[in-house]
Parts: C-alpha cells; structure tokens; sequence
C-alpha cells in the first residue's frame, strides 16, 4: 500500500477517534440544541410565522438547521484538533514524518468532513421527528454535505495555523461564521428582504450552500444551482491553495 | 556514507537574532556523537533543521545522502528524533501514540502494531500501553518518545537532551540502551548538558556556541589534551594541614577531604607513593570535575 495513503488513513482514524473519544463534547451538543430549535422555532413559533416558500415553517427551517451544524463542527473540529496539535506540540509528530502538506491537510480536512456527517446525521435524525424527508435528490444532498463541510474544515484549518492561543480559535466560529449563518437563509427566504439586501447577501457564501441543500431535499431554491456548487468548489479550492501555501512556508507551525 | 552532513548552515531568526553562523559538520555512520553548547549556542536549532521543524536561512542538510532541498521526505524517513520536550498527545494512550508515528511513516496498521509491541517492550512499557501519556512519569514519557522515535527503524537517531530530569536508575537503563543501538548500526546524535553522560557514551564530539563550531573531535584526542586534573580524595583519618608534594597542588577541603591537582605529565605513583610515606590513607577517589567538562570549560572560556 501506498506510504502517503496509509499516512492519510492514520489522520482521519485520529481525527475519527479525537472527536468519538469525547463526543459528549463533540456530537451531543448540536443534537440538544437542534431539538430546542425545532421546538421553539419550528413547533411553538412556526406554526404562527405561516409558510415559507409554500411550505411549512418548520419543513423550510430543517435544511439550513443540518447544514448550519455540519458548518459549525467541521470548522470546529479542524480548528480545535490542529491547534491543540499546536498547543501540545504534538503536530511536530508529522512534521517530522515524511508527510507531504496535502496529505496532512487531506486527512483534517477529511476528519473535519466526518465529524459534520455524523452530527449531521445526528441531527438530521432529530429533524425526521419533526419533518417529513423524502430528498429530492440523495446525490445532491451528499455532495453539498461534503462539500459545504470541506470548505469550512479547510477554513478552520487555516484558522488554526494563524491561532496563538485558545481565544484566536473562538473569535471566528463567534463573529464570522455565526452571523454569516443566520444570515444565510437558514431561517428565512431572501425573497422577504428589500432589493438591497438581497444583493447584500448574495455575498454570503453560506446563502449558496443552504440553497442547495435545501433544493437537494425539496427540490426549491432562491438561487441557481450550479453556480451554488460553482462557488463551493471555488471557495474549496482558494482555501486549498492558502492553507497549501501556509503549510509549504511554515507559517504559524515551523519557526 | 555519511550520515549527517551540514554545509555552512545558517539560520537567522525573524527578529534578526543570527541562532546558526555557518555550521559545517560531519558525522560518519555508525558513530555516537554528542553536539554539546551552553543554553542558545545553537543545538536545538540545528537539530530543528535536520530534523524539518525550523526552516533554514540557507546552507545544506543531507542525512545518508537526501539532500533536505530536493528529497525532505527522504531525510524525513532516515531520521528518528527524540526532542527535548514532551510533543505527544497527552490524552492519547501510549500505544496509540507510537502506532500512529508508524501510521504517518507509511508503515501498515498491522506491522505498526507488532514494531509498536516490540519497542514498547524493549523500553519497559508495554505494561502501560493502554495509559494515557499524560499518566506516565517523566521517565516514561522520555522513554515514550524513544520508542515513537526508533518505530520505523531509523538509521540516524537525534536525541535532545534525552536524560534531562530522570533519576539516576532510569538514566543509567537509558545509556544500555542507546549503547546496544548504537551497537546494531544505529547512527546517534545527542545533545546533552550532562557533559559525563557525553563523556560516557560518546566517541566524538561537536562542542558548538553562539552559533559557530568552536570543537569538532575524537573524545580520546580531546581528552588528551587536558594538561590537568583535579582529584578529590576521602582519607580515614583527619589531617590538619596538606603534605607538601613536590609540582602538585593540594589543600585540605576539610579534614578527611584532600584536593590534588596533577599535571598531565605527573604520574598518580607517584602521589600515592608520597602520600603513604605521609601515613596517608585513602579511602576512595573522584574527579573534581568530569574531564569533559573541564575541557568544555576551557574552549568555552578561549572562545569568549
């Protein structure tokens, strides 16, 4: 077997193992908090807010509900795994190794894909409790899955790179990525917004990958679908090349 | 072959502070060589750029032949290194921990597991496998990394301080070791500030400061060149003042401790001879200072 595909395997079954070992912290949390979303959002209010896009509140709102939690923990596993790895040091195990940087970058982002899979098959089994799924196309579905998933691992991995301590790790999930979700169309369609902000949020990237989400499980979305997935791949592949770059430099990790 | 060789390594770091000045060194397969400095002459740095953790300024790296510019992962793969601190995952259990460094060496999982089993066991660790390294000793930890280090079998060993803080026993079972190693054709490099420990294990030594070689020799060839030692001697029964010895130094340290320089070209007869004539007895012997030390103070001090 190829040496760098072995090296491959043994950082997603680390990554694999890091966030099962402590899936308290790690899984269970978005599961409590997408079931008091769809209770409080999706039951209690929705059904006064009406329908959204000529479906029930609470059938508009579980899409984004998923996706916003694959975001979330997939940004979140590679940036907290990759700067402990920092922190302890212990990222000087592959460094030291003959480990080419895509290959490393490869099985975080990879780790940070699983972990959106399971939380977010975690919590799309919460949103069967609530709504009715019959996707309106599985394929589409999974690709926005890993795709979203794999641009916001990458991203948290070069989150970790820049971190020099504990609180640089936070301050993006907190003031970046939190807004950017909300205001992607998770909870509401851009068509209820005035024209220019309309046009504002189109800069959202996170608007796309909800949008494709959705039309991958209802078949209805605010935006055209290829040029959603056309600018997943786009910030996929920046992101790549920046954290690629970092990596060949040493910057943050190598003095 | 050469195992290491280093061509006028520089390093200068972003603040500007110049750690390496142009290293040139040489060691020869098969060898069990100590790089030795005071704190921030250079060694770890050294180290760090053989060993792919800090970026060179410029100079050339090659470890069995890989050049560092144009085969890394060749250099990656000859290389076991032991740093000086921990760099595990400390909540990951211990055989996890040497499993995976064979993982990331492209060792199957398989193989990994028994080259993991055979080298926890030389390292008296196996017992712990299923612990979590953060509930090891010091000790433990040390011989943790020397077991992750040796998992894909290196032929060049870098070793930075690799007794610091463990007892005695530990250290002494850490010198067997790395001596049987060395015996089956293991390349070791180590630094040290236990200058004894240098002076035990080694045939050859770098002595490196404020980023320059200032020593580069054979351990004997240098020890040869001490002119001087200092003995100190326990007696069995006090003495008030020194004897008087012709060309030695003596001075009571108290009175049942005697300190006696001798010169190179004296013999140590001969101060016996007289200090039995004196109705002196000795009762044991040691060196003041280890000989290497003394010899390191010497460079040390003609390099300032």
């Amino acid at each position: 077997m190829n040496a760098y595909w072995i090296a491959f395997q043994t950082i997603v079954v680390k990554e694999t193992m890091r966030f099962v070992r402590i899936w308290p912290q790690t899984v269970l949390p978005a599961v409590v908090t997408t079931t008091l979303y769809f209770i409080i959002f999706g039951r209690l209010m929705g059904e006064r807010i009406g329908p959204m896009d000529q479906m029930a509140y609470i059938d508009f709102i579980a899409p984004g509900m998923i996706l916003m939690t694959v975001i979330t923990n997939s940004y979140a596993n590679v940036v907290s795994s990759f700067y402990s790895g920092k922190f302890q040091r212990h990222v000087e195990e592959l460094l030291v190794a003959p480990v080419p940087n895509g290959v490393i970058l490869a099985g975080y982002v990879c780790g940070g894909i699983l972990r959106g899979l399971a939380v977010g098959l975690a919590v799309g089994g919460v949103a069967a409790w609530f709504v009715d799924f019959h996707p309106h196309s599985p394929l589409l579905v999974l690709l926005v899955f890993v795709l979203t998933s794999a641009v916001f691992a990458t991203g948290g991995f070069i989150n970790a790179v820049f971190a020099n301590s504990f609180d640089d790790i936070s301050i993006v999930p907190t003031f970046v990525l939190t807004p950017l979700t909300y205001l992607g169309g998770v909870f509401y369609s851009i068509d209820l917004l005035p024209a220019v902000w309309q046009k504002v949020s189109l800069f959202n990237p996170i608007l796309y990958m909800v949008n494709a989400f959705r039309y991958g499980i209802y078949g209805v979305s605010d935006i055209a679908i290829g040029w959603a997935l056309a600018i997943m791949l786009g910030f996929l592949a920046s992101l790549s090349a920046v954290a690629l770059y970092l990596l060949h430099k040493g910057i943050g990790i190598k003095s | 072959m050469d195992a290491l060789e280093l061509q006028d390594l520089r390093k200068t770091y972003r603040g500007g502070h110049e750690a390496l000045k142009g290293i040139e060194l040489c060691v020869p397969e098969g060898e069990f060589f100590a790089l030795l400095g005071p704190n921030g002459a250079g060694k770890s740095t050294a180290i760090g750029i053989i060993a792919s953790l800090v970026t060179k300024t410029s100079g050339r790296v090659r470890v069995f032949g890989h050049d560092l510019d144009r085969d890394p992962m060749g250099v990656r793969r000859a290389i076991g290194l032991v740093p000086q601190e921990f760099n595990f995952n400390q909540f990951e259990p211990v055989e996890e921990i040497v499993i995976n460094q064979a993982g990331f060496q492209g060792i199957p999982r398989r193989e990994a597991r028994a080259r993991a089993e055979s080298e926890l066991r030389q390292l008296d660790l196996w017992d712990k496998r299923r612990v979590s390294a953060r509930e090891l000793s010091g000790g433990m930890k040390r011989r943790l990394m020397i077991a992750r280090a040796l998992v894909h079998r290196p032929p060049l060993l870098i070793l930075d301080e690799p007794t610091a803080g463990v007892d005695v026993e530990i250290r002494n079972s850490m010198w067997e070791f790395l001596q049987d190693l060395n015996r089956q054709g293991t390349t070791i490099i180590l630094t040290t500030h236990y200058l004894e420990e240098a002076e035990a294990l080694c045939r050859h030594i770098a002595i490196i400061d404020h980023g320059r070689i200032v020593e580069n020799a054979n351990m004997l060839e240098l020890l040869t060149r001490l002119h001087q030692e200092i003995l100190v001697l326990n007696l069995r029964q006090p003495l008030r003042e020194p004897p008087a010895i012709e060309g030695m130094t003596l001075r009571c340290l108290d009175p049942l401790t005697l300190e006696v320089v001798v010169r190179r070209d004296q013999s140590f007869n001969r101060l016996f001879c007289e200090l039995e004539r004196h109705g002196i007895e000795v009762l044991s012997l040691r060196n003041k200072k280890s000989r290497l030390e003394q010899l390191f103070m010497n460079l040390l001090g003609n390099a300032a």
